[in-house]
């Protein structure tokens, strides 16, 4: 019983990308634990998806093929992925944190009586995972106590996919047989869908001024709209906003909205929460205006300002107009 | 429909966190607490779903004695009973734990429908439901946007990465966990927080529950979070540290 097993993600044949994170945690995993890696891909043609996950440095490439996993369903998944544990009897089984994983990976774990640590930004000599409390306001220290298997998901962005060492030889892929049985999957799949036209593209713009729940009520909105037109900047905010109607749905920064990497992100009233940050961080520069100097936007950001917005916003469009 | 709505009692979204002397935990004497968001959702579903389809709506909260405080508010917004597992040192028991307590006192209850928040804003471990779910062999979905009901199967939009959804059919009995903002929330009326009053709350330990409590992870130390970035922070009144950020942008970041 040993070795780190690490699960990649794909659907209909195209990777998610955070496939690639999870693999280099499960490098790092296995380098400081000395225990072999192995990597496994799910789905109805898992096999033509290997020759990319070859490319890194694995020692085992497992593909799991079945007709019944060509659409995602939880006990499916849960179902195939739970074999191959068996199968492999692995110490560490890790998962990129994705929305799919989220639907799956705990029921997996529940099986083997353990918990998924989830969304974990670090691993230290250990190991010792680190993940985020209260939105990203702390960090805690997480320990494994008992028998393996350990099971750990890993957050957007905290591990590098371009550090991931290569393969001096491509591993060989080996097909896993699963049992399916298709009436123990419950849930029926429809076809992923999009709901706004996305008229705005927030990709374009050189410089965005993004407005959070700090801004307290819909008719402060205007404040912001006035600073990114004294700017010619293009709006846009995070999802507490855009719920509640404010702006409109496409102009949601994060996770679930759009990905951004202008030369400059004006973050006011914004928190800091990581489904906010993965759409944003990529921003040459990022600015924070927050009354609370602990806010985790801080923790991103290259200059900052603390203080009230109702105050720092008019005399900012105040400033821009006087530069001119 | 019976349904059971998960709560867990936080502190509020604007506490200053501060530490506490073991270094695990949070120091929670002077923290005002609320429901945590999405639970807050998960509730209005559940109320919104009773009052399409009837039946009643039971809210579950695993917590300490001040968490009735939450509770009753859930009553006073409609809920029609409750049911508090008292547990004072809630940090102590990991997340595993705490499902296999809800579970159980979910079992006897025989609910159609439970409904739980995608994440909880403290721990965030996002998997409560889905292990419930487990544990009581019932089919999930989780990161739900809308429910509607038919006579033999619930259909679920799920909200997935980049602005994707999917629709997605369930055979009850179901866990559903329930993403924040979906609808608007309604606020307690008086009438609501006088019959609050008198609504039922079933309190159980966790001893009668009879669960492994064995933790199988532990939280060593908790810390303020390291910093990727060195911030420059432009002080002073507001007009000089907006002059001071208008000239960075322009000579420093060449933005203007
Ligand atoms: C699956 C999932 C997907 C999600 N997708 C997204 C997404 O795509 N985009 C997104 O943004 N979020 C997303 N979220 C939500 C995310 O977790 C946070 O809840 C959200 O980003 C918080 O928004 P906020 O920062 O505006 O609000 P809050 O967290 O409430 O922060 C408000 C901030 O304003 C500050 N503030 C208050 N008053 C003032 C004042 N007068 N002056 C200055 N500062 C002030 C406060 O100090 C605080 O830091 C998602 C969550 C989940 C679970
Ligand atoms: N102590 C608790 N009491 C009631 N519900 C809880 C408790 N802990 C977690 N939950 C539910 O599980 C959801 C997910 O929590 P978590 O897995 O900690 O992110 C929360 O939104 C709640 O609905």
């Amino acid at each position: 019983m040993s070795g780190v097993l690490v699960f990649l993600e794909q659907k209909s044949g195209v990777w998610n990308r955070m496939s690639w994170e999870a693999l280099a945690a499960g490098q790092q995993l296995a380098a400081s634990t000395g225990q072999p890696l192995a990597a496994a891909i799910l789905g109805a043609n898992a096999a033509a998806l290997a020759a990319e996950a070859a490319k890194y440095k694995l020692d085992e490439l497992l593909t799991v093929e079945n007709p019944a996993l060509a659409n995602y369903t939880a006990d499916g998944y849960s179902a195939a992925a739970e074999q191959v544990i068996r199968q492999k009897s692995p110490d560490y089984v890790l998962f990129p944190h994705t929305y799919q994983v989220r639907d799956f990976a705990p029921k997996v774990a529940t099986r083997f009586h353990q918990l998924l640590v989830s969304d974990v930004i670090d691993i230290k000599q250990g190991p010792i995972l680190v993940r985020q409390l209260f939105q990203g306001k702390l960090s805690a220290d997480v320990q494994f106590q008992g028998a393996a298997p350990y099971f750990l998901s890993v957050q957007a962005g905290a591990f590098r996919a371009d550090k991931l060492e290569a393969a001096a030889s491509a591993a060989a892929p080996q097909a896993i047989d699963v049992q399916m049985d298709a009436s123990k999957i419950r849930s029926q799949p429809g076809e992923p869908f999009r709901e706004s036209q996305r008229a705005v593209d927030l990709t374009a713009a050189n410089i965005i001024v993004s407005v959070g729940r700090g801004i307290k009520e819909k008719e402060n909105i205007a404040l912001v709209q006035d600073l990114a037109t004294a700017l010619g900047a293009e709006l846009a905010a995070s999802r507490p906003i855009c719920d509640n109607g404010w702006l409109p749905m496409e102009r949601q920064v994060g996770s679930s909205g759009q990905t951004v990497s202008p030369k400059v992100y004006i973050a006011i009233g914004i928190s800091g929460a990581i489904q906010h940050l993965v759409g944003m961080k990529g921003a040459k520069t990022i600015v924070a205006i927050n009354k609370d100097p602990n806010a985790p936007i801080f923790e991103v950001a290259d200059y900052g300002i603390v203080g009230d917005l109702f105050e720092v916003v008019p005399a900012l469009i105040e400033a821009v107009r006087k530069s001119k | 429909m019976k349904i059971l709505v998960a709560i867990k009692q936080v502190p509020s979204r604007e506490s200053q966190l501060r530490i506490n002397s073991t270094g695990q935990w949070i120091d929670e004497s002077d923290l005002s607490f609320e429901i945590n968001e999405p639970d807050a959702y998960a509730l209005e579903e559940a109320l919104q779903l009773k009052e399409k389809y009837s039946g009643e709506v039971v809210a579950l909260c695993a917590g300490p004695a001040s968490a009735s405080q939450t509770i009753r508010e859930a009553l006073a917004k409609g809920a029609d009973r409750a049911i508090h597992i008292e547990e004072e040192s809630l940090a102590s028991l990991d997340t595993l734990a705490v499902a296999r307590l809800l579970a159980k006192a979910a079992e006897t209850e025989s609910p159609d429908l439970i409904l739980t928040g995608l994440q909880s804003d403290d721990l965030g471990f996002g998997q409560t439901g889905v292990v419930m779910a487990e544990l009581l062999g019932m089919a999930h979905a989780t990161i739900i946007m809308h429910v509607e009901k038919t006579d033999s199967f619930i259909s679920v939009k799920r909200e997935m990465e980049d602005a994707w959804f999917q629709n997605v059919q369930l055979p009850l009995p179901a866990v559903l966990t329930i993403q924040s903002g979906i609808s608007k929330l309604r606020y307690a009326t008086l009438m609501g927080i006088k019959k609050a009053k008198t609504k039922d709350v079933k309190r159980l330990t966790a001893g009668e529950l009879g669960v492994d409590l064995q933790p199988v992870i532990s939280m060593q130390r908790v810390y303020a979070p390291e910093k990727s970035k060195q911030t420059q922070l432009l002080d002073g009144p507001p007009k000089e540290a907006a002059a001071k950020l208008i000239e960075k942008l322009k000579f420093e970041v060449r933005a203007l």
